[in-house]
């Protein structure tokens, strides 16, 4: 046994460390990497490994992993933000792609129930395959990556009633009367449960984070964080909710805690390794033989499934008003079939709802769709996408407009705040060259002359089209606090001679933004603004104008001290907090001495 | 350095630095003498927010003040005003135990836009320039401080470069021949 795992462990680490890099060397990603080298050391390639069944269902937890992570950055207010496109788009992809494709299905002859069962399995999408190639493409902060992950949300949610609905398509056991107060029964103490989670989460998390962080062992604290996921994903076992979900609920908490980075890296490489993992065993479960012997239908439903559930993507970015420059990308990211399905079918064949004769050719075809999804996806941004972008919006400028024209500045982020950097600068005769993901004004910027390249900023290419290395300033304004530090060290490691200004999201961001020297100068999103609003608040106070605004004064200066303070000495955390402590500690005597200054000035003048 | 130059602290006060040449010129002559810290008003306090402990700091570390900036409606640029509103705070400038700058020497250089002759009885300022300078003699006395004779460059908008050159030049010679009174009558080097 021992001897079995450790050789079990040695095919796959060595299939990932030869095929990841591999795969990644010829741009093709890693995930279609682990899916091919899954096919090599399959049973129906090399033949090493054989129970895919375990194997699967172990490395499952490498999504739950995922989806805890995905959670942790996702704080709860933003959660809400997406309940509409949540449910609207994910009503609409689910009940859409499930019709269509049950429809066909009935139209060539399957009965309703397989026809409905394969639908609902095969219009689920790969919440792993498309949130880690939008992670990649740090695509997930515009609307179209926001569109796509609220659909993948709403899927995991929508698996639940999937599998509840199964047995009642079941040949034998219908949904009878009695069946039903249970199920309330079941739907009542799953809310109930869930509500507790939430609360006690809450209220308990935090201290039982903080204290075992106090101990100062690393390692105990990772054990902590996967003892937290491994416990939400066993609860949700027990109510018969997905796994996933329950993880997804727990990083949410988490989300706006301050050990949400510690968690985030602790997390991380356990969630590589497993999510790796599945995706070998998705590879390995492509039954060949199956394929090779009758290949057409198998080839034919992977098509039939990719044109249908393009066209219903197409369809919903439309009805609910994507961008049109993101919308082919939006259609294809959340294309392929997920991992749910091979859950849903295994299930559906076990209740006899699907014979066995329907399920292997469909988890060939919902593999397989996996496979080729990476694939499609690396061809369309590499091929496709450029020319669409230069038909669309003009694209990137000719290179010989830029060599012409040396921009000053370029502005990385072109939101709330990097538009109001540029219209400055715009008032004052400079005119920026942005770069942005978000190509929603780039037809108003044109016109008044700013020069708009969309993607990814972090990429040095696009740097380098922008005119990186002719410019003086880079402005780093995007949302996305790890995609700024990124784009920061690029920038400084192949351009050195660009200033660099940056947007900081907020204290912890300031701290990171402190530690690299190539930063000139950089603003906390929120601070200058609050201070402005504070100020008013004393005016309303009482104070004079002029003394309200000498206090505002005055807070700049002691807090911009402070956080340089805080900085030098933030290794370690319980000196922290017994210096944020000594901080506002001093800040009180800092005010009352600055009001007794303030005092003596006033008497010695009249 | 000699050691028995005086250490000099020298406040340049120009709203648009970058339209000036006089004042900017002698600042760029003066600046980097390892006698002299400089502190250019406008560049330091944008805000016109002061940090007044700063300052006082650097005057308590020097045995001169040198205000250098252009006349503005027979007076200074605003920022300056409000420095030496606050930095020369009651108690520390002046009043009960107000002894900070006692002892210590108040130098002007400075620049006007007419020539000499605007500054006279018969010309259009109807004064001679000593007239408007007063708050400064008396601003030192009230601080035990002595009045130096101001250094100034008449018409400046009008000077040649030369003439500019020449008076930063003069300025350059008289803050690194105002000596410290502490090493008076030592051996000069070592």
């Amino acid at each position: 046994m021992e001897h079995g795992l450790l050789r079990d462990a040695l095919v796959f680490l060595a299939a990932a460390v030869v095929f990841v890099p591999l795969f990644l060397r010829l741009g093709l990603g890693s995930v279609l990497g682990y899916l091919v080298g899954g096919l090599v050391i399959g049973p129906w390639g090399a033949g090493f490994i054989h129970e895919v069944e375990h194997v699967m269902h172990f490395s499952e937890f490498g999504v739950v992993l995922f989806l805890f992570l995905v959670g942790l950055e996702l704080e709860p207010k933003r959660l809400w933000s997406l309940r509409v496109p949540t449910f609207g788009m994910g009503t609409a992809q689910v009940v859409g792609g499930a019709g269509v494709m049950a429809a066909v299905g009935m139209a060539l002859g399957v009965p309703p129930a397989p026809a409905l069962v394969a639908g609902l399995g095969l219009a689920l999408s790969s919440t792993a395959i498309a949130l880690q190639v939008m992670k990649e493409r740090d695509w997930l902060d515009t609307r179209g990556g926001n569109a796509a992950f609220s659909i993948l949300l709403f899927q995991d949610i929508a698996v639940i009633p999937m599998l509840t609905v199964l047995p009642m398509l079941a040949p034998g056991g219908s949904a009878s009367g009695a069946g039903s107060t249970p199920a309330w029964q079941g739907a009542l103490l799953t809310v109930a449960v869930l509500a507790g989670v939430v609360v006690l989460g809450r209220v308990l998390l935090r201290p039982l984070l903080r204290a075992v962080a106090a101990a100062h062992l690393r390692e105990v604290f990772t054990a902590l964080a996967l003892l937290l996921v491994v416990a939400m994903a066993g609860l949700m076992q027990w109510l018969e909710l997905s796994m996933g979900l329950g993880a997804f609920m727990a990083g949410v908490l988490l989300a706006d805690s301050e050990y949400r980075h510690a968690l985030e890296t602790d997390i991380e490489p356990f969630k590589g390794l497993l999510l790796g993992l599945f995706f070998m065993s998705v590879g390995m479960s492509i039954d060949v033989g199956a394929v090779r012997a009758e290949p057409l239908p198998v080839l034919g439903l992977v098509a039939g499934v990719t044109v249908a559930k393009l066209g219903v993507h197409a369809v919903v970015a439309r009805l609910f008003g994507l961008p049109s420059g993101q919308r082919p990308f939006f259609a294809l990211v959340i294309g392929q079939v997920g991992e749910f399905a091979f859950v849903l079918f295994s299930t559906a064949t076990a209740l006899g709802v699907l014979s066995p004769a329907h399920t292997a050719p469909l988890v060939a075809a919902a593999a397989l769709s996996m496979l080729l999804s990476p694939l499609s996806l690396t061809f369309f941004t590499r091929v496709v996408e450029p020319r669409l972008a230069r038909r669309q919006a003009g694209g990137p400028v000719a290179p010989d407009v830029i060599e012409n024209e040396r921009p000053a500045v370029l502005i990385a982020g072109f939101g709330r705040f990097g538009q109001i950097v540029g219209r400055l600068l715009y008032a004052n005769g400079i005119t920026a060259t942005v770069l942005d993901h978000e190509p929603d004004q780039i037809e108003l910027l044109r016109r008044f002359g700013f020069k708009v390249y969309f993607g990814d900023a972090t990429r040095v290419d696009l740097l380098h089209a922008a005119g990186a290395s002719d410019a003086r300033i880079l402005v780093v304004a995007i949302d996305d606090v790890e995609a700024g530090l990124r784009l920061i060290d690029e920038a400084h490691h192949h351009f050195p001679h660009l200033k660099i200004y940056a947007r900081a999201r907020n204290v912890q961001h300031a701290y990171q933004l402190l530690d690299r020297p190539a930063v000139a100068a950089f603003e906390r999103e929120t601070f200058e603004s609050s201070l402005s609003l504070g100020v008013e608040v004393l005016r309303g106070l009482g104070f004079t104008a002029h003394g309200a605004w000498r206090a505002g004064n005055r807070f700049r200066d002691h807090n911009v001290d402070m956080l340089r303070e805080l900085h030098g000495m933030r290794q370690d955390q319980g000196a922290l907090v017994a210096r944020a402590r000594q901080v506002r500690d001093d800040l009180t005597a800092m005010f009352e001495r600055e009001r007794d200054a303030r005092d003596r000035h006033g008497e010695g003048w009249d | 350095m000699n050691a028995g130059t005086a250490r000099v602290y020298f406040v340049f006060a120009h709203p648009h630095r970058t339209r000036s040449r006089a004042n900017a010129q002698v600042l760029a002559r003066v600046r980097d003498l390892p006698s002299v810290t400089t502190v250019d008003l406008y560049e330091a306090y944008p805000r016109f927010h002061l940090d007044v402990s700063r300052e006082q700091a650097a005057l308590a570390a020097h045995e001169v003040i040198c205000l250098q900036h252009p006349i503005y409606w027979y007076s200074m640029p605003p920022l300056l005003k409000l420095w030496v509103d606050e930095v020369f705070a009651l108690g520390f400038a002046y009043g009960p135990g107000g002894t900070a700058l006692a002892g210590k020497r108040l130098q002007l250089s400075l620049t006007t836009g007419g020539g000499p002759d605007a500054y006279s009885a018969e010309g259009y300022h109807g004064r001679p320039l000593e007239d408007f300078l007063l708050p400064a003699v008396q601003t030192a006395r009230l601080c035990k401080m002595t009045y130096l004779e101001p250094m100034v460059l008449h018409g400046a908008g009008k000077a040649t470069d030369a003439e500019i050159e020449a008076h930063a030049e003069r300025v350059r010679d008289r803050l690194l021949n105002l000596t410290n009174p502490l090493y008076r009558g030592e051996a000069v080097g070592g």
